[in-house]
């Protein structure tokens, strides 16, 4: 009895073990194929240079460039919204109250929404709607604010990455010791006095780590952005909001599903892989160290 | 205003304690309640606009589709600025040709585009065929459906086992020093972008398993399922281990106390008594790939067949929009069948959503309560 | 006779259904150090956080009864809450400096009260340092994080940030429990010099604190006010047999 239990139970562990050192397995050789694939290809030049010859060869400079400046404008309207909806959940919210927990609620919502579903809010209310209105009320037949560029790409992607600011701000206000908002208060400080000037500057590491988080969320996304505003090949950057814009992930997709020469590009898709992966890896790794201080300061 | 610290001698008066209203208080109170309430607003913007867009398909009346012209900024190879349509008079943009995208598509794929009110729309939603290119369009649900049910099918099947394991090695047998690297590990795995994950999918897992089983079609729903399954799997793992070390330790004690092994413990007690975390889990899991556009795009081969066989290409519901809403013109019947579409998928995932808060909420309260 | 500084009538508290306070009447005079001992959870906290309204961040207090200082009746309706507490300030058991610089953590009180002249500033924060006794420790380093501070300096440094702010009457919630022997020395010492110029209600666990630094002394026990009186009588001979057990240590 008890050697057949023991055997069970070696198996039992051991299938369990091997689950997890399966997938670290296959995160490891993931990583490996990329950068195997892409260190060739891979240098300062690639990172700064234009495509060339119709994409066979050449850098992708347009397409870093295109992601930093959506996830830039995504970040001026993501990170106030997402900080101030925070500050309204801990600070202002009475957790019975029916406002507070519909608010949670959206916001959890939010965040499980697929990625392609913004990009159709994007397409029917930012591109359609509000475009259109522009449209008509500022240029008449024109059409110019009714179209995917890289404004309303920018605001799709700032909806989907709110959650993730709401939750790291939410969690760095909280550890803002209740003791030092008690002083503040009994020194003849207001409410909104306490919040901006003890609250607000104690979370910055928080609003940091949400700001990364996002960036990291929206750098990778590619689905949002498949009719709103990317686009293959631009010969020229973007230089104003209604411009379209080259996108990293957007790049790779094309490129692996549509390119004239799957063979010949490779080497380039690996490398832009690469570059991606590298991108949200640091950002990941950043946030991550930054809110295990925040937890240790909790403590 | 008297100031009570320039003024040593001061005694506050009746005056200066009365209940002042400070401006900078009510704004920034109303302010931000106000932004906050915005998040409520954005969840039922994106419902009424996803929806307003599929309302022309139940407007039977209409007799032809506004082709609204589109002028895009397109700058092709030395500043042209044209709108290149094809030869169907499709506008495209973003996309230099069709002709090698990698559909292994069975549905005929003709030239002409008939933007004709298709009165028959609704009805064909549930037919068995999703032609929306050609003569008669087709726009037959039912193969999407089934494609996604047999992604998800075989990512949860992939991934649950092994995310479940995992969490339960990590939580119950591991340890602390090795857990320390599992959990960070697999979190990373998180943080791949789908993309990433498709084109790993694509360019190394589909051959890979073309070797090893010698199927025909390069692309199927067994390779999406593998690769959605990375997706699903941080997010089973991550929650089925919360689930597990949230057990109470009264529970692990006591079954240990009785003189039961470890694994007899992990197995018998801790994981029944996560079932409410570990069933959320799952939930969210299937949430996550029902509505994965990235790698369905690039691993399953975008074939609308109904099939049993896990090695025939398959599409999906999202990866249908992604595919093809770049290539239909604003407003016609494609256009709001793609919207539908989307419509479907957010209405799914809202309900899986809310179903996993309130059972796990209800039932997690009454497990540890003693039913 | 002076006229109180603060009279209390009949002060009732609940934590939702459970009282904390029962019907506490009492008259705290002006310029004293005036103690309130009792043993742990019997509301000496609770009913030091009354004369603040620091109760009312609590969603379920519910205060009834009247708290007149200087004939005003501080839970009117019609008071500003955030001008009283500029009024009555506060020392926390531990100490709770914001990590901030020693300077800014002073210059909050002034700062708020829109004070921004850099002179002015500096002349409140070195008075107030040296009122609390703490000047001469931290005049060359000013504007390093208060968080450096030992904790009796921290502690010395929330009293001098309370002062900044200039009140009459000055709470403290057991300010030395959790220092050492000397540290807390300096700041009865300084309570005693305090008092000159402020009205002082210390809550304090030890009671040679008590008898050492204060004037009155008030026992309270379950949320009920025992006795109280000049401190002198309540250690030696007092009125009632449970301020005796708890002063004998009978109990508590």
């Amino acid at each position: 009895m008890n050697r057949k239990n023991r055997i069970t139970g070696t198996l039992f562990i051991g299938a369990a073990a091997f689950s997890a050192f399966l997938i670290i397995a296959v995160i490891i050789i993931l990583l490996v194929v990329i950068i195997i694939g892409g260190k060739d290809t891979f240098s300062w030049k690639f990172l700064t240079s234009f495509p060339q010859d119709g994409m066979m060869k050449g850098g992708i400079f347009p397409a870093i460039y295109g992601t930093a400046l959506l996830v830039l404008i995504m970040s001026v309207a993501a990170v106030p919204f997402g900080t101030i909806t925070a500050i309204y959940l801990t600070e202002y919210a009475s957790e019975k109250s029916i406002l507070a927990q519909t608010i949670r609620f959206a916001v959890r919502t939010l965040a499980t929404v697929p990625s392609i579903i913004f990009g159709l809010f994007g397409l029917g209310f930012f591109i359609k709607f509000v475009g259109g209105q522009m449209d008509s009320v500022f240029l008449g037949d024109q059409l110019k604010w009714g179209q995917p560029n890289i404004l309303w790409a920018s605001l799709t992607m700032a909806l989907l990455t709110l959650p993730v600011v709401i939750v790291s701000v939410e969690e760095a206000i909280r550890a803002v010791p209740r003791e030092m908002r008690e002083a503040s208060l009994a020194l003849g400080a207001t409410k909104w006095e306490t919040i901006r000037r003890i609250v607000i500057p104690g979370s910055r590491s928080g609003i940091m780590t949400g700001t990364i988080l996002a960036v990291s969320r929206g750098a990778g996304e590619v689905a949002p952005i498949l009719f709103t505003g990317a686009a293959y090949y631009l010969a020229t950057l973007p230089v104003s909001l209604s411009d379209q814009f080259m996108n990293l992930g957007y790049h790779i997709y094309i490129m692996a599903t549509q390119s004239a020469n799957v063979d010949q590009t490779l080497p380039i898709q690996f490398a832009t892989t690469l570059v991606l992966l590298m991108l949200t890896f640091v950002l990941n790794l950043t946030a991550v160290i930054i809110r295990s201080r925040i937890r240790r300061k909790a403590k | 205003m008297d100031n009570p610290i320039e003024n040593k001698n001061f005694i506050f008066s009746n005056e200066s304690l009365r209940k002042k209203f400070r401006l900078s208080e009510f704004l920034s109170e109303k302010i931000i309640t106000g932004v906050a309430f915005l998040s409520i607003t954005i969840i039922i913007l994106i419902f009424f606009f996803v929806f307003r867009e599929t309302l022309p398909l139940f407007n039977q009346k209409k007799e032809a589709i506004k082709i609204e012209s589109v002028q895009k900024q397109e700058q092709y190879n030395g500043g042209e600025t044209t709108v290149r349509t094809n030869a169907s008079g499709q506008e495209q943009y973003g996309v230099t040709t069709n002709d090698t995208m990698m559909i292994a598509n069975q549905a005929k794929v003709e030239d002409s585009v008939v933007r004709e009110a298709d009165e028959a729309t609704i009805k064909s939603l549930i037919a068995k065929e999703w032609v929306p290119v050609s003569d008669r369009p087709r726009y037959g649900l039912i193969p999407l459906l089934v494609g996604t049910l047999k992604i998800t099918l075989l990512a949860i099947l992939f991934a649950a086992p092994i995310a479940i394991l995992a969490a339960l090695f990590s939580a119950s047998f591991a340890p602390y020093w090795l857990r320390e690297i599992i959990k960070p590990a697999i979190e990373l795995l998180a943080g791949f972008p789908s993309v990433v994950i498709g084109f790993f999918a694509l360019m190394v897992m589909a051959s890979f398993f073309q070797n090893i089983f010698g199927y025909d079609t390069r692309l199927n729903a067994f390779v999406g399922g593998v690769a959605m399954a990375l997706a699903a799997i941080p997010i089973i793992f991550t929650i089925t281990e919360d689930a597990l070390t949230d057990v109470p330790h009264s529970y692990t004690e006591a079954s240990l106390a009785l003189g039961a092994s470890r694994w007899q413990t992990a197995l018998f007690v801790t994981l029944p008594a996560a079932t409410p975390g570990i069933f959320a889990a799952i939930l969210l899991g299937i949430g996550r790939v029902f509505g994965e556009t990235m790698i369905a795009l690039m691993a399953t081969g975008n074939a609308a067949i109904i099939s049993v066989n896990p090695f025939e290409s398959v599409r999906t519901l999202a990866a249908t929009i992604g595919a093809e809403m770049a290539e239909v013109v604003f407003g016609d019947t494609h256009y709001s069948v793609l919207f539908l579409i989307g419509s479907l998928l957010f209405i799914f995932t809202f309900g899986l959503n809310a179903l996993a808060e309130f059972y796990v909420k209800g039932r997690l309260v009454k497990r540890f309560q003693g039913k | 006779m002076k006229e109180p500084k603060i009279k209390i009538h009949d002060l009732t508290l609940y934590y939702g259904e459970k009282m904390a306070l029962n019907s506490i009447t009492i008259d705290i005079p002006g310029n004293e150090v005036t103690a309130l001992i009792g043993p742990s959870g019997c509301g000496k906290s609770t009913f030091l956080r009354t004369l603040n309204r620091m109760n009312d961040l609590i969603p379920s207090v519910k205060v009834s009864g009247e708290v007149l200082v200087d004939s005003l009746n501080i839970y009117d309706q019609q008071i500003d809450v955030v001008n009283l507490r500029k009024k009555i300030g506060m020392v926390f058991q531990k100490s709770n400096p914001f990590t901030k610089s020693v300077y800014e953590n002073v210059a909050y009180g002034p700062r708020i009260n829109g004070i921004s002249e850099k002179k002015k500033l500096n002349e409140i924060v070195e008075t107030s340092l040296k009122k609390a006794f703490i000047w001469e420790e931290v005049k060359d380093r000013l504007h390093d994080s208060a968080m450096g501070l030992s904790g009796g300096q921290q502690q010395r440094m929330c009293i001098a940030r309370a002062l900044a702010v200039n009140p009459e009457i000055i709470l403290m919630d057991e300010p030395a429990s959790a220092l050492d022997p000397i540290s807390t020395a300096k700041i009865e010492e300084l309570i005693f010099e305090l008092k000159k110029n402020y009205t002082i209600i210390i809550v304090t666990h030890n009671m040679q604190q008590a008898a050492r630094v204060s004037d009155l002394t008030t026992f309270f026990y379950l949320g009920e006010l025992i006795e109280y009186g000049k401190t002198k009588k309540i250690f030696t001979s007092p009125d009632k047999k449970q301020t005796e057990g708890y002063i004998t240590g009978r109990f508590g």
